[in-house]
């Protein structure tokens, strides 16, 4: 390194690359995230990008982006506001400069500066050219322009690359440029790149150069003066990979698969962002995974429930509007009480909505989004990692209970990510399929002949589920279907039944039934280390870590504040009744109108608040301290101050965990 | 890898157990303990039955045998049957079947639709099932009306028919299922009647000894919404109503002669690349299109099922239209998940195979 660059100790950073849908940036921010992986930072990242595979070019539509938070200490959000903003072109810049806290810096690509892409980001003039001058729009932000496009064409000119090839890599000029500010290891993408592009010798020499480039150009210019240097973080012992959700997801369903002996059969039909789940699905066939890629979203969850009937784990992916679609299939499978798996990534809504943002007003959807009275288990997860916990849940309750379960994921979850702590495969639930093998109701006949039948109905008296009898077992032939059956547990033979009583008895009993898999939960973990909080936040789904955030930084000013997180929104766990009592307060953060709060006011009769944002993008932690703070404030008589925390600025920044 | 290029099974039931030596069954064994409740004098009592008689010819164990349906009258086939079964919802069927037989090869999966389930509500998962070629029988009852809700029109009535929902005659043209299956390159398609008992099991035996998707339209008459719709063609004093299909013989039919065998109308190509009824007396014998249901081209099959009338039924061709020899999805499925096991079996138990896959990629220890 050289002698004259000024080294900067950070606990954590934000940094934001935004460029145009073509110019790679969902790629400079993996990379950087597994550089940053691979060095030890806790990190959380926020992809975001248009639902065009290419809007328009240069326009503020088209603008894709990918925030990275990583620090030297366990974080729980990607950040509200980044410190850096990579911009690599006018209309990046302008679609990103309002999430800037002021003193952040900005590295643009002045390259792109040109009167039209100017004109098509809505810039009169260029801000560039304003620089430290009366009229700066960009006064109070530390702007560093770069020409990337142009010493990225010099620094690969030996590849013989078409000027638009070459320019292509600049991509890798930044990454190499931001790597080296904050001190990444290199050879994760020297090998990355070595893989992708294997069969492309000049395209490779072309990155693999622009790559160094950028990293030379932070060490030997003068632009770049201090180099940032994160530690570690301090995490438990174990093995970490740096993980989405949709891929924790998706190992979880294949891990699901090996702990009950099932073969997996997913039933699905694309959709953003579920697609991705089908995409690792499809390559895991040597672990017995079947994956039908339908022709709608109807026939997705149809092949999931008969190959649930022929004996496997059946399992349909999708998002809401196809949750909308599927919700007769659901229905069915409510009825038949088959094992199902059903898993909706939430995006914005309603209707087509917003397919590439995330939100989380399903909730109601899987709730009661069916004819009848048609209870469905749900599972929620609250990190991209702990998307394969609840995945390996999902699958437990439906084979063990022998219904449908959701399992509601959201866009963030699925295409965030962070260091998974990789479990150990026989810590894994064991799931006992427990097939029916034999007859199971011996009798008498009218000529007084001992009878072994059959009956498809007849519960088991514990968890209420029927019998899994599947095709191929002699014997146990039987009929299954949409139509009310008689399945009492007095009379469990499984025939047609359009008798009155026989139909409000297995309404409530599929009710109880799904009420019963509370027995199997364990205790909520409700944090609340002074155990005097008055107020109480609960969540569920992807906002665990905003609501984490905002809670330390309301303990950080010395205040005191419970949290606790629903992994069960259906049947909620036992315990929770009695812990919503013992605060005064409870608010609940969502990404909807209010929906948990609804069922929990409706549940437990507690006055508890929403705190509703609808963005298509996480809950912002400082905002929801400002919240919480507040709502403390009322419930102690006291005015609450959160004050200016932290070691470096800006100060809405995320906080450590008190130690 | 694309297709699995192996020896596949060539019998639609090859994979099936079937009865021990010396074991037997009989229709009875099929029956279950269900009153069946179809309208008196439904066409669907005589197709149950003959499905029950027919099945202990397939030396099938029943435990292995599943059938699916959708929703309509038709669709409460399988509570009659003592094998494995779902009523599903309506026009799913196939889809629901796809899964199953996708997930077992040691199923006999049949679908029993009508013409509102599988053409109306379900028309996309039929022409996909057809498309992909998934190993099943669908037994398509087309009695052109819907039943269960009480009359209204169906995809196949005629155009103008009155009913409760088109008092002043209906308005959409209608579909021909054996032409639809035929454009969706279906590779088993036939037709036969529920009155012919004969004819029916014999389509039924072929179907199920087709591997991959087979669609067998039965023309059922229901007497309560739409009795008659078939009398015409089930008229015994008119010779010229079926077109009995036969593979490998000229298409004629009408009276017999009884030197040559062949009935007094043939089918010969027309001008437009279609076929065309003609005298056979008028044609040169070699002018008479002989029927090649194993054809890889549809077109002839095609033309053919043109000539059965859109309007009311006077007229229609029976029997195979085609039979083709084409790879089945769920085959080839099955032979990607077995072949990727079988490859993976020896780098471990799936427990350890799982342990290398979630700790791939780049990975990093904290002591």
């Amino acid at each position: 390194m050289s002698q004259t660059k000024q080294v900067k100790q950070l606990d954590r950073v934000i940094i934001r690359f935004a460029g145009d849908s073509g110019d790679g940036m969902q790629l400079t921010g993996d990379r950087f995230t597994q550089e940053s992986a691979v060095f030890g930072n806790d990190l959380v990242t926020l992809p975001n990008f248009p639902a065009e595979i290419r809007a328009p070019q240069g326009t503020i539509p088209g603008v894709s982006s990918f925030q990275i938070h990583f620090a030297d200490h366990d974080i729980l959000t990607a950040g509200d506001r980044p410190d850096v903003l990579v911009a690599m072109n006018p209309a990046a810049l302008k679609a990103n400069v309002g999430d800037l806290p002021s003193g952040a810096t900005i590295i643009v690509d002045t390259h792109d500066f040109t009167k039209r892409n100017l004109d098509k980001a809505g810039y009169s003039s260029n801000p560039l050219d304003k620089l430290g001058e009366v009229d700066d729009i960009l006064a109070g932000f530390q702007v560093q322009p770069v020409d990337l496009t142009g010493i990225t064409v010099e620094a690969v000119k030996e590849f013989g690359l078409s000027r638009k090839d070459a320019a292509r890599a600049k991509n890798m000029f930044a990454l190499g440029l931001l790597s080296w500010m904050y001190g990444r290891p290199t050879e994760p993408t020297i090998a990355f790149l070595e893989r992708k592009f294997a069969k492309v010798a000049d395209i490779l020499g072309a990155n693999i150069a622009a790559f160094k480039a950028g990293w030379n150009y932070g060490e030997t210019t003068e632009t770049f003066v201090v180099q940032y240097e994160i530690k570690p973080a301090k995490m438990n012992a174990g093995t970490y990979r740096n993980i989405t959700g949709n891929l924790a997801l998706s190992y979880g369903l294949v891990a699901a698969g090996v702990r009950s002996g099932l073969p997996v059969f997913l039933g699905s039909y694309p959709i953003t962002p579920a697609s991705d789940i089908l995409h690792e699905l499809s390559k895991h066939k040597a672990f017995g995974v079947t994956t039908l890629q339908a022709e709608d979203e109807i026939a997705g969850i149809g092949a999931a429930i008969g190959a649930s009937f022929a004996g496997q784990l059946g399992v349909t992916t999708t998002s809401g509007p196809g949750i909308a679609l599927k919700s007769e299939a659901i229905g069915l499978a409510v009825m038949t009480e088959l094992p199902l798996v059903v898993i909706n990534v939430q995006r914005g809504g309603p209707s087509t909505g917003l397919p590439t943002k995330t939100e989380q007003a399903d909730l109601l959807q899987a709730m009661y989004g069916r004819n009848g009275e048609a209870p469905v288990p749900i599972v929620a997860p609250q990190s991209p990692g702990d998307c394969f916990t609840a995945a390996v849940e999902a699958a437990r309750i439906a084979i063990t209970y022998r219904t449908p379960v959701f399992l509601l994921s959201d866009g963030y979850l699925a295409n965030g990510s962070e260091p998974w702590a990789v479990p150990s495969v026989d810590d894994l639930p064991r799931i006992d399929p427990g097939f029916a093998t034999g007859t199971n109701h011996p009798s008498t006949d009218a000529k007084g002949n001992q009878v072994d039948d059959f009956w498809p109905y007849l519960r088991d008296e514990e968890t209420l589920a029927r019998p899994w009898a599947i095709p191929g077992t002699a014997g146990l032939e039987h009929r299954i279907g949409g139509l009310e059956k008689a399945g009492t547990l007095e009379d469990g033979h499984g025939n047609i039944s359009y008798d009155p009583a026989n139909h409000d008895a297995m309404v409530r009993l599929r009710q109880e039934k799904v009420q019963r898999i509370a027995d199997s939960l364990a205790p909520l973990e409700v944090d609340d280390a002074s155990g005097e909080a008055k107020v109480l936040v609960i969540g569920w789904g992807s906002t665990y870590g905003p609501i984490g955030a905002a809670c330390r930084r309301v303990r950080r000013a010395g205040h005191n504040v419970a949290q606790v997180h629903l992994r069960h929104l259906n049947p909620f766990p036992k315990d929770l009744g009695d812990i919503l009592r013992r605060y005064d307060k409870v608010l609940v953060p969502e990404m909807n109108l209010g929906q948990l709060s609804k069922m929990l006011r409706a549940e437990y009769l507690v006055d508890a608040q929403g705190y509703n944002h609808v963005y298509g993008l996480p809950l912002k932690a400082a905002e929801l301290a400002e919240a919480i703070g507040a709502l403390v404030g009322e419930a102690e008589g006291k005015h609450v101050d959160l004050g200016e925390h932290g070691t470096n600025p800006p100060s809405d920044h995320e906080e450590a965990p008190t130690s | 890898m694309s297709t699995v290029d192996l020896p596949l099974p060539r019998l639609g039931t090859a994979l099936v157990p079937r009865l021990d030596e010396g074991e037997t069954q009989t229709g009875k064994d099929f029956s279950s303990d269900q009153e069946v409740r179809w309208c008196p004098g439904c066409g669907d009592y005589a197709v149950l039955k003959a499905v029950q008689s027919f099945l202990p010819d397939l030396g099938l164990r029943r435990e292995n045998i599943v059938f699916v349906s959708g929703i309509g009258c038709s669709s409460r086939f399988p509570y009659y049957l003592d094998t494995y079964g779902m009523h599903s919802i309506h026009g799913r069927a196939p889809s629901i079947a796809t899964g199953i037989a996708t997930a077992r090869e040691d199923l006999s999966v049949w679908v029993v639709t009508g013409d509102g389930d599988a053409l109306s509500i379900g028309g996309n998962h039929l022409i996909h099932a057809l498309r992909r070629n998934v190993n099943m029988t669908i037994l398509l009852f087309n009695n052109r009306i819907y039943g269960l809700t009480k009359g209204q029109y169906s995809p196949t009535s005629e155009v103008g028919k009155v009913t409760k929902s088109t008092p002043v005659g209906s308005l959409d043209h209608p579909f021909n299922p054996v032409s639809l299956a035929l454009g969706a390159e279906a590779s088993f398609v036939a037709r036969t009647i529920d009155s012919d008992r004969k004819h029916l099991t014999a389509v039924l035996a072929a179907a199920a000894a087709h591997r991959g998707t087979s669609l067998v339209e039965i023309y059922q008459n229901c007497p309560i919404f739409n009795d008659g719709a078939f009398d015409a063609i089930k008229d015994r004093d008119n010779a010229h109503a079926l077109i009995p299909l036969t593979h490998g013989q000229p298409i004629t039919f009408g009276v017999r002669d009884e030197e040559t065998g062949l009935g007094d109308q043939a089918l010969v190509r027309s001008a437009g690349g279609g076929v065309e009824v003609a005298d056979t007396a008028s044609v040169p014998v070699e002018r008479i299109v002989v029927h090649d249901a194993h054809d890889p081209d549809p077109s002839s099959a095609f033309a053919i099922s043109r000539l059965t009338d859109a309007g009311y039924l006077n007229r229609s061709p029976i029997g195979i239209f085609r039979q083709v020899e084409r790879p089945t999805y769920d085959d080839q499925a099955r032979a990607q998940v077995t072949g990727a096991s079988e490859a993976a079996a020896a780098q471990g138990s799936p427990e350890e195979r799982l342990t290398a896959l979630i700790n791939a990629g780049d990975t990093w220890t904290i002591d």
